[in-house]
């Protein structure tokens, strides 16, 4: 009896009815003043040079770039474009200092300086979160509390590593490679440099690392943490630019390495670039990634998941849950929470505390957005669009799902990298399996569901490098994260991610 | 408050083949996302008006052994008017005390709105017989309480006899005739959200017109992330039948930014219908001259020493 008294009570499912009905009103009774961070503080520079061999340079080609805020539109500062000569001077600079200094030290001492350069980053941290924010277009919530907090602790992992190495692969010994070139995006460019450098770094090698152009600041910022550390010159060099400066820096002949994370259009043009050479290789590409809800999951708290999963960072996150597949029985209720959900979301000044949705990170990515959302809309999925005013200025796109998505639309298959979400629906647990894994990517996934056990069936089947269960977007330097299939290959972070910048005897 | 119930008094029913259970409740993230709304900044007009509104909802409570007229009669001074310099501030929603205390209060606030709650069933354990419980309920509405706070049997609802639990909440709320019923869920004591979660749907169904966290005697006491279940709970019923049920986080509120930080859990889980005293209530005792003190702060730029507010 008892049983059937708490049954009846249970509100779900509601009708269609019930949903016109009965309107939830997230309005304007008690609104949030603006309450934006500071920015008189500290001092962007007009003009960054290139750093390299511990000297900020000018470049070779004598030009310069803008980097612009994408809320504003305003520029922020010029930014040195880098050369195909700039960049072998970058080369010999971390050859040398791998040859004469850095693969010399005692690996304790290497550890040092990272620890250093660890430290730094937490002193500086409000200073570089602004800036990742005004650059990138990120909310500053999450700048402040996910970038770099996480930024700071890969240094401080993998400071623990650099004298322990020979623990790391089961007695094997462990070696530098030598100098790696890395590549990295603008979605996290900060933490996508740490996540690069302080694994190679601990791991004895050097480095020239070529931040994205559209947000070169924090790493220039970074350069000046290394200055400070005293690192030796050239054991990090940062050579800015576009597409034809990470270009030289792939085809340079004395790189040991290529470390990208990018798109999938274009690691595939390194791996062929790359092919029949002695470089190594690591991948961290696209994805479309499934995140999971069953009937059984905690569905408020799935609601939030769903939320992180696709609109966290404006969904320009590789790893984004945005293939939304819910099982059939509970997708009425689910959209509604999610709607509501979404009507509380505050897109706005990213330097702004309250805001959660901040810029598009540039015109050229919203466009693209754009014509991916007038595609759904032409193959007849349902849109829904958060009610939120847009800025006149700056790039913006309102959080975003379509249900009524077919497998075989475009919105269901390609990557968006925006804040737009394709909610799918499956019968069975075996139907979320085959629809999960029927993408050419591989890197993430997420599983929603009160049963532990359906939790480990469906993660045994599931090719995603990354699986989370009852929860969506959370990383540790400590766990290793990668693709499968077209999201590329090799690990960052945690042990396995050791293994991407050493070679094994034995 | 919301308008009464004139339903007959709810069964239990018996047949609910076709209905789900309650959904379950994530600990880990149900407490992420608690917390995360605690990150929400106000600043300057938006913290003073959710300030002034967390004092139009709070429910000033003394409940001991102590109690006396005397301090019952200072409260109900601090409730009408809580800030003497400044008149514009305040009335509190209520006066909460035990039945002994009622008629008292009522004397001292009449002709004011400030409303009377009384707590009764045997507060703060409910380990009294039904018939007591429900004649104490009588007693204090013939008092003159607006309002009755009542505790659910938390070793019922422990023990899995959700319907006793269910069944005496229905004859408590029957026994209130016109007062309004706040259920208390005691959800220190219930040990998982889950229980929390059908306890809250349990005390919705059996006709209480609020939810309530806590009695004050027991730790933990409220919590952000024990109300968003409760509001959580709250919202599916709203979606389900259109009826909005308030809710009362009670003990452990005791500063300004506490405060602020419920009315942003409440403003974006049910929105701008539920930022109301109807439906939304704090239970507190040292809560209000905390929020006064940030009031002062904003108007004149400075903190104020304790001494400066009225302590009753």
């Amino acid at each position: 009896m008892s049983q059937e008294i708490t049954k009846v009570t249970a509100p779900l499912p509601f009708t269609r009815k019930d949903v016109a009905e009965h309107a939830l009103d997230f309005g304007k009774s008690w609104e949030y003043a603006p309450s934006p961070e500071a920015t008189d503080h500290f001092k962007i520079e007009p003009r960054y040079e290139l750093f390299i061999g511990g000297k900020w340079r000018t470049p070779k080609s004598g030009k310069y770039f803008a980097t612009t805020s994408p809320s504003t539109e305003e520029k922020l500062a010029d930014i040195a474009e880098g050369n195909a000569e700039d960049v072998d001077l970058a080369v010999k600079a971390a050859r040398h200092a791998y040859e004469r200094v850095w693969s010399k030290m005692r690996p304790a001492e290497r550890a040092k300086y990272i620890f250093r350069i660890a430290r730094a980053i937490q002193e500086k941290s409000r200073e570089l979160a602004i800036v990742e924010s005004m650059d990138g277009g990120k909310p500053i919530k999450e700048s402040r509390d996910v970038d770099l907090p996480l930024a700071a602790a890969h240094f401080f992992y993998h400071a623990g590593w650099a004298d322990k190495l020979d623990y790391a692969f089961h007695g094997r010994r462990a070696r530098p490679l030598g100098v790696a070139g890395q590549i990295i995006p603008w979605n996290f460019p900060l933490l996508m440099a740490a996540w690069k450098i302080a694994p190679a770094l601990a791991c004895g090698n050097t480095v020239v690392l070529k931040p994205a152009e559209t947000t070169p600041l924090t790493a220039l910022l970074l350069a000046k943490i290394f200055e400070e550390a005293e690192l030796p010159p050239g054991v990090v060099n940062i050579v800015t630019g576009a597409g034809e400066t990470g270009a030289a820096l792939v085809n340079h002949p004395d790189v040991d390495k290529i470390a990208f994370t990018g798109s999938t259009e274009v690691g595939k043009r390194i791996q062929r670039a790359l092919a029949g050479t002695k470089k190594r290789l690591t991948l961290e590409l696209g994805g479309k990634a499934a995140n999971v809800i069953f009937a059984d999951a905690p569905l408020d708290q799935a609601i939030e998941g769903i939320v992180q999963g696709i609109f966290f960072n404006q969904g320009h996150v590789c790893c984004a849950g945005s293939r939304l597949l819910v099982e059939e029985s509970i997708h009425e209720p689910l959209v509604r929470k999610l709607r509501d959900r979404m009507a509380t979301l505050r897109l706005g000044d990213p330097l702004d505390k309250n805001t959660d949705i901040g810029a598009i990170n540039s015109k050229m990515q919203l466009e693209k957005i754009a014509a991916l959302v007038d595609s759904g809309e032409k193959d007849g999925a349902e849109r829904f669009s958060a009610p939120c005013a847009i800025p006149s200025k700056g790039y913006w796109f309102a959080p975003t799902f379509f249900t009524g998505v077919a497998q075989s639309s475009r919105i269901a298959r390609e990557e968006i990298f925006g804040p737009v979400l394709s909610v799918l629906t499956f019968r069975t647990p075996d139907e979320a399996v085959e629809k999960a894994n029927n993408t050419m990517y591989g890197l993430s996934a997420g599983i929603w569901s009160d049963k532990g056990a359906k939790i480990f069936w469906m993660a045994q089947r599931l090719k995603a490098g990354v699986v989370w269960g009852n929860t969506y977007n959370k990383f540790d330097p400590g766990s290793p994260f990668g693709g499968y299939k077209e999201s590329g290959f090799g690990r960052e972070g945690g042990r396995q991610g050791l293994s991407a910048y050493v070679e094994l005897d034995g | 408050m919301t308008a009464p119930h004139t339903l007959a008094r709810p069964r239990a029913p018996h047949h609910s083949l076709f209905h789900s259970p309650p959904p379950s409740v994530d600990q880990v993230a149900v407490e992420e996302r608690a917390a995360s709304l605690g990150k929400r900044s106000l600043k300057k007009q938006s913290k003073v008006a959710g300030l002034k509104l967390a004092i139009a909802m709070m429910d000033l409570t003394t409940l001991e052994g102590k109690d006396t007229p005397g301090k019952v009669r200072a409260l109900c001074h601090k409730a009408m008017l809580p800030l003497d310099r400044d008149p514009t501030i305040g009335p509190c929603a209520a006066i909460c005390v035990y039945p002994n205390l009622v008629t008292v209060a009522k004397a001292a606030l009449a002709g004011s709105p400030v409303k009377v709650a009384s707590v009764a069933t045997a507060f703060p354990s409910g380990q009294s017989p039904l018939s007591i419980k429900l004649d104490d309920v009588r007693r204090a509405v013939e008092f003159g309480a607006d309002e009755i706070d009542m505790v659910i049997d938390r070793g019922a609802m422990l023990s899995g006899d959700y319907a006793k639990v269910f069944d005496e909440i229905a004859a408590t709320k029957e026994a209130c005739g016109p007062a309004h019923l706040k259920v208390i869920l005691e959800t220190g004591e219930l040990g998982t959200y889950d229980l929390v979660r059908k306890a809250s749907e349990i005390g919705i169904a059996a006709g209480g017109d609020f939810i309530k966290t806590s009695t004050g005697k027991v730790t933990p006491a409220a919590t952000p992330p024990v109300t968003l279940v409760m509001l959580e709970a709250i919202r599916d019923h709203f979606y389900a039948t259109g009826r909005r049920i308030g809710m009362k986080p009670a003990g452990g509120v005791r500063t300004a930014k506490q405060a602020l930080h419920y009315l942003v859990l409440v403003k974006e889980t049910l929105g701008d219908a539920w930022l109301t005293p109807d439906l939304f209530r704090f239970g507190a005792s040292a809560l209000l001259n905390d929020v006064l003190m940030q009031i002062e702060k904003e108007r004149t730029g400075n903190y104020q020493a304790a001494e400066d507010f009225s302590k009753d």
